[in-house]
């Protein structure tokens, strides 16, 4: 399958933004995490953004800046995310240990692991067809697989959002996850004006690609942060294959030629 | 599009174990809705829960994915020689080359839920989360139990997830990802659904009645799916179009004129290449809430018309949320294969704001082209059709 990358959004400790990162995945700058900012989806009205937990923003911070770089019309949209939202989670089962019982409607409607894609759809007014997965550590792959094959199907663009979020205690400790991360990447079927890279992919097993240091804990240590590897080769500008983990030895081969 | 093989499918819910179950009951006019008992949970409703998951303990080298949803998916896997069957097109296609594509809204959570409720001070007991409570378990389970080594995804878009596996995996299949694929959903009993919805004043206390006058809201079900699509395959059944779409309006109420249900629906016709006047049967979505059912009426009713025969099957089992897509799927093959049209069960007056006909008796007809709506929070909507050929 053959696809362009014609904008990208990054949120991670010490990576807010595609400006901020590119450097640091390209190797010119070293890695140095800083937590996060707190985000706001001005995207949403006031009363839906109220609504909005620390993975929904995440989610929508890395999709709003891959569609202000390069807006593309109206593109379909891939949610992909291992363990959705791990806080609400928490919050549900907290409540319903409790003997009332009583659950939060707006924490109910949050559960759904196409909440990020509805505020999303919401934000954006978008009502192209859209799709939350999960393949677990695999996700990024899956997600990106699912992105190539819709917008080629579906001959549009596609804003595929990967993200996952830690848990907080005491879920923390029976999914461990290292740091928040989301990427967003917007891809195209025919080569766009300032498209970054053409991409060409197909299920494998060969190796997967790792990092160094810093950037190889937080790729091991959250399932979006599977995409670095890619990042690192756009980021860099040269034609390279990468290859992401997918499923129980397979993995998706990426290769990577700039535009 | 080009159109895809349903080869085999199984299901396992409310009226029983394997499809014939759910003929059977569908026929009979006999729902598998019973009123909700339980004193620690006491909630005012009744619920479509499927017999046998108690005693249905995952042994052997998968017991680490033991849950209630998983049974439920093994279960399914089993009836209906559903299991047997793939391994056929595994022969034919190698098993790197099918893919596994399960809906599921909230996959195992009955184990997280009852980690918190049996936790001493702050820290929980330990258990299987990855297998068992994650999105992805129930499509890793079906994976392994099925012997396949192709692409897999769960698709959680709510209500519509197992209705958008079959877009999904006819892309896959499109793009030549994979050849074949094991589509379907699974949801089952958990308390995060049932107070859920309950907080958002969506249960009925009572059988729902979709389109009745005075209908009040859902009752929860379990249940299980699959079927086999094929690049090429024997077999009357179709998948000969999808349309998908994104309300872009609330979280948890769809647009009230059913904007995003008939962008669906006309989408998946567009595929199609067929005319509404094409379609023989809607299994509509169907849920029973005054909002739901207002919605897609208005949305079927500028498409096809009043009178396109169609009925809500949600009396017969309960919304089983990830797993309605499937469902209802697979009762649109029925129908197809048997030509036999379901009625709206216990919709007795239908409410005079809505414009449908719905069926308030069952109708024996040859169908060719058949379809299944789907739609979820999140305003997520997915339209499936399907046909017979001769």
């Amino acid at each position: 399958m053959e696809v362009y990358l014609c904008a990208v959004g990054i949120v991670a400790p010490g990576l807010v933004g595609w400006a901020q990162a590119a450097p640091v995945l390209a190797g010119a700058r070293s890695y140095h995490p800083e937590p996060l900012p707190r985000y706001s989806p001005t995207m949403l009205p006031a009363n839906e953004r109220r609504r909005t937990t620390a993975t929904i923003k995440l989610a929508l911070q890395a999709a709003a800046e891959a569609m202000s770089s390069e807006p593309v019309s109206a593109p379909g949209a891939v949610f992909a995310s291992s363990d959705g939202d791990l806080d609400i989670v928490d919050r549900l089962c907290s409540a319903l240990a409790l003997p009332e019982r009583s659950v939060s409607p707006t924490h109910f409607h949050n559960s759904v692991h196409n909440a990020p894609a509805g505020y999303w759809s919401i934000g954006s007014g978008i009502t192209a067809p859209s799709t939350s997965l999960s393949a677990g550590d695999g996700s990024f792959a899956a997600g990106l697989l699912e992105a190539a094959t819709l917008t080629l199907a579906e001959a549009r663009p596609t804003l595929l959002v990967a993200y996952d979020h830690p848990a907080p205690a005491p879920l923390d400790r029976i999914r461990p996850m290292s740091a928040p991360f989301a990427a967003a990447l917007v891809l195209t079927p025919n080569r766009p004006n300032g498209a970054l890279a053409r991409l060409w992919m197909a299920l494998g097993r060969s190796e997967e690609t790792t990092l160094a240091d810093g950037l190889e804990q937080l790729r091991r240590g959250n399932p979006a942060a599977r995409a670095l590897p890619l990042l690192g080769a756009i980021a860099r500008g040269e034609a390279a294959g990468v290859t992401l983990p997918y499923l129980d030895g397979t993995a998706l081969e990426v290769r990577c030629e700039p535009c | 599009m080009q159109p895809l093989s349903v080869t085999a499918y199984t299901l396992v819910n409310a009226l029983g174990h394997g499809v014939s179950a759910s003929l059977d009951a569908l026929r009979g006019a006999r729902s598998g809705l019973r009123p909700w008992q339980s004193e620690s949970d006491p909630v005012a409703t009744w619920y479509g829960l499927v017999d046998g998951l108690e005693a249905a303990t995952l042994t052997g080298p998968l017991s680490r994915y033991d849950c209630r949803n998983n049974r439920l998916a093994r279960l399914a896997l089993q009836a209906d020689g559903f299991a047997a069957r793939v391994g056929v097109a595994r022969a034919r296609w190698g098993a790197e080359r099918i893919g596994v594509f399960v809906g599921t809204s909230t996959s195992g959570i009955l184990t997280t839920e009852t980690a918190y409720r049996s936790r001493l001070g702050e820290a929980l007991p330990d258990f299987h989360y990855r297998e068992t409570h994650n999105v992805f378990s129930a499509a890793d389970f079906v994976r392994r139990e099925l012997a396949l080594s192709g692409p897999a995804q769960a698709i959680a878009t709510a209500c519509s997830s197992s209705a958008k596996v079959f877009a999904a995996a006819s892309r896959f299949i499109a793009a030549g990802v994979c050849d074949a694929a094991v589509v379907g959903g699974v949801d089952s009993l958990c308390y995060s659904t049932l107070y859920g919805f309950n907080a958002l004043e969506l249960v009925s206390n009572a059988p729902c009645r979709p389109w009745d006058a005075e209908r009040n809201g859902i009752n929860l079900g379990e249940a299980g799916g699959f079927a086999l699509l094929e690049r090429e395959g024997g077999g009357p059944l179709r998948l000969l179009g999808y349309g998908e779409s994104s309300d872009a309006y609330h979280m948890s109420t769809p647009h009230p004129e059913g904007e995003g249900a008939y962008a669906a629906m006309a989408a998946a016709l567009t595929r199609a290449g067929l005319a509404p006047d094409d379609i023989g049967y809607i299994n509509l979505h169907g849920t029973a809430t005054p909002s739901n059912d207002r919605a897609e009426d208005r949305a079927v009713t500028r498409l096809f018309g009043p009178d396109v025969p169609c009925s809500s099957t949600k009396g017969w089992t309960g919304h089983t949320l990830g797993a309605a897509g499937i469902s209802e799927a697979i009762f649109t093959f029925l129908a197809l294969e048997h030509g036999f049209l379901p009625q709206t069960l216990n919709c007795r007056r239908r409410d005079p704001a809505l414009s449908l006909h719905v069926l308030q008796a069952p109708r024996e007809v040859a169908l060719r082209h058949a379809m299944s709506n789907s739609f979820g929070f999140g305003g997520s909507n997915c339209s499936l059709l399907f046909g017979r050929v001769q």
